[in-house]
């Protein structure tokens, strides 16, 4: 246990800014489950695992000596195709069928994918160095490093031209449409398969993007594909399906409680108190929402 | 209970006791088949039959692991100093302290995740569908993750349980693991197989198939659900540590809390077989022990890769298992009347 946190005040705000820029991302990667689980009425475990492949893609990049910010381009385009593939040869099998069948196929997807990746790019953690520099605020007390802020502001954006995307553009009405009634949507002449397989890879094209964000400027490893999962679900659980503001919320807050447990707990219990916060805040929603069943009695 | 069920548990348990001495080379793995065995038959009592599909059974199994081995130890030596020294072992187990031990951290490796899963099962139960699979989940990786960073239990580098005594000869130890896991299973399928034939189980069917409907008709589903889970729990930690003393060593994510293999080996097995039957975990856990073996040891490495694979392809293929697709293909035997003209209409209508 460490409380340098409560004698040094900066420590705190240097917390808050590093959780606030970490959340946005957060955020993107649960707006891509938001989007899959509203429309596909799927939970897809293998989350995690596109990003961190997403994040493998602008790392290689890297090594080939193009500048990892290029992958925030180049990898959704790839994960798109990835996930409609993934679409066509599992989730489609699934789409309408008992939840716990999808979650279930979906780990199976997660530990093929973690393992591949393990083979393919070894057990290291690498990172892809973006050499943006730092910036010092507050009297240097706090540390920001640029390519965070790179991270969130892209984040921001891709999630303002989804926004607008699915606002404005034929596809985007199809999916809302399938996410309100899907059978309706179907007989008003809508191909719901397209258009799953549509939102699968944008929220493959999501999580590519957030990955790529992620090797610039966190680390990545095979394995850690799990506990970004468990961070969008959580999220979402927190926000609710299609409220955007409340994801962004959400995600900053999820980002800064990690922050925090890091300096509070040690970073050993950094993964751990994530998972322990997921059970919490399922057993509170449990609380909750049986109080309100007993109004209704 | 008629005559040729009785000679087939007889057959069986001839069988059971006699296989280490049939085939003593696989001593080790038939001990496993017997853990997975009753890991998948526990699963199935709130899994299959009461439709909470859990994820976070492995915490019942690290926890009985972790506890058995810290009693063993604790009894007679300060715990550590025992993690400390880590593989050079500086304190001995005499056989009487040993079994002694062992006898000892059995027994709280059943009774503390039985408490644990009371305790904790009015709030997680009260989770329903998916979001009871993923609080599960979540459980168990928060375990793992935990008991990682705690030092007494050896944190990230691992705890060696104690060594097996010099008593009899060198087959002893496998003979020992063995008829202890064949112990455990038989008291299990004993005790499954008596739950099954009682109103709980119907119960927990109830709950399966629509629990407020089985709320208004005036079961306290709660109580119940809880129970089913406890019942789980005794024999995950059981089965843990056994696994403890059988593996040698634990560390908290790859032996104890791994929810990546022994986590979803339960569900798989209880799938494959079959879920909510009482003999479809048992083939399940059988089929799926000896297809691993097959391939762990001829694909080394790319064991992970078709454990995915075999997971996808059985959930999408065959959800309902092996005792499903019996039951579809001789429906006689298992005791349904079958209506011809009905089925023949059926199959026109295919």
């Amino acid at each position: 246990m460490d409380f340098m946190v409560f004698q040094y005040p900066m420590i705190s705000v240097q917390a808050c800014l590093d959780g606030i820029l970490l959340g946005i991302l957060f955020a993107l990667i649960a707006y891509g489950m938001a989007l899959q689980w509203g429309v596909m009425n799927i939970i897809n475990i293998a989350q995690g695992d596109l990003v961190i492949l997403g994040g493998y893609i602008a790392y290689f990049m890297y090594l080939y000596g193009i500048h990892p910010a290029w992958g925030v381009i180049v990898s959704p385009i790839i994960m798109f195709f990835v996930g409609i593939a993934i679409y066509k040869l599992v989730i489609n099998k699934v789409v309408d069928r008992d939840l716990f069948i999808s979650i279930l196929a979906t780990f199976g997807i997660s530990i093929l994918f973690m393992q591949l990746m393990n083979f393919a790019f070894g057990a290291d953690v690498v990172l892809a160095n973006s050499d943006y520099g730092t910036t010092m605020l507050f009297n240097n007390n706090v540390v920001l490093p640029n390519s965070k802020i790179f991270s969130a502001f892209i984040s921001i954006l891709f999630a303002i031209c989804l926004v607008i995307y699915m606002k404005k553009s034929k596809l985007g009405r199809a999916i809302r449409a399938t996410a309100q009634n899907a059978r309706a949507a179907k007989i008003l002449g809508v191909d719901t398969e397209k258009v799953y397989a549509a939102t699968f890879g944008i929220n493959a094209a999501l999580c590519g993007v957030a990955g790529a964000l992620i090797s610039i400027t966190f680390t990545i490893h095979p394995y850690m594909g799990l506990p970004y999962t468990i961070r969008s679900f959580m999220i979402v659980i927190v926000a609710g399906l299609g409220n955007l503001p409340g994801v962004a919320m959400s995600g900053m807050g999820l980002g800064v409680f990690e922050e925090f447990a890091d300096y509070i707990l040690g970073t050993e219990f950094r993964i751990g108190s994530v998972f322990l916060l997921l059970v919490l805040i399922l057993v509170y929603r449990r609380f909750k929402l049986s109080r309100k069943r007993e109004y209704l009695k | 209970m008629n005559r040729n069920n009785l000679i087939l548990y007889i057959g069986i348990l001839i069988f059971g006791i006699a296989a280490p001495f049939i085939f003593p080379a696989f001593k080790v793995q038939l001990s496993i088949l017997c853990v997975l065995i009753v890991l998948a038959t526990t699963w199935n009592i709130q899994g299959g039959e009461m439709g909470y599909n859990s994820f976070g059974n492995i915490l019942f199994y690290g926890l009985g692991m972790y506890l058995c081995a810290s009693v063993q130890v604790g009894m007679f030596f300060p715990l550590a100093e025992w993690t400390e020294s880590g593989g050079e072992k500086t304190f001995v187990h005499t056989p009487a302290q040993f079994f002694q031990g062992m006898a000892v951290g059995l027994i709280v490796a059943a009774v503390v995740p039985t408490i644990v899963a009371g305790l904790i099962g009015y709030s997680i139960l009260g989770l329903r569908g998916h979001y009871f699979a993923i609080c599960t989940l979540g459980l168990g990786v928060a375990a793992g993750e935990i008991s990682g960073g705690i030092e007494i239990i050896g944190a990230g580098q691992g705890f060696t349980t104690p060594p097996f005594p010099n008593v009899g000869s060198l087959d002893s130890r496998g003979e020992f693991f063995y008829f202890l896991s064949f112990f455990v299973l038989v008291l299990t399928f004993i005790a499954v197989r008596g739950i099954y034939s009682t109103r709980f189980k119907l119960i927990l069917n109830a709950i399966r198939d629509n629990e407020d409907k089985a709320e208004a008709m005036g079961i306290e589903t709660m109580k119940y659900k809880i129970v089913g889970w406890m019942i789980s729990a005794f024999f995950c930690g059981l089965a843990g540590g056994i696994m403890g003393g059988l593996v040698g060593y634990i560390d908290s994510t790859d032996v104890a809390f791994d929810g990546r293999e022994m986590g979803v080996f339960m569900v798989l097995m209880a799938i494959l077989g079959g879920k909510g039957t009482l003999w479809g975990p048992i083939i399940g856990a059988t089929v799926f022990h000896i297809f691993k073996e097959g391939f762990w040891t001829f694909f080394l490495g790319w064991q992970y890769v078709a454990l995915g694979v075999l997971i996808v392809v059985i959930v999408i293929y065959f959800p309902e298992g092996i005792m499903g697709w019996l039951r579809e293909k001789y429906p006689e035997r298992f005791g349904e009347v079958v209506d011809e003209k009905d089925r023949k209409a059926q199959v026109e209508l295919k």
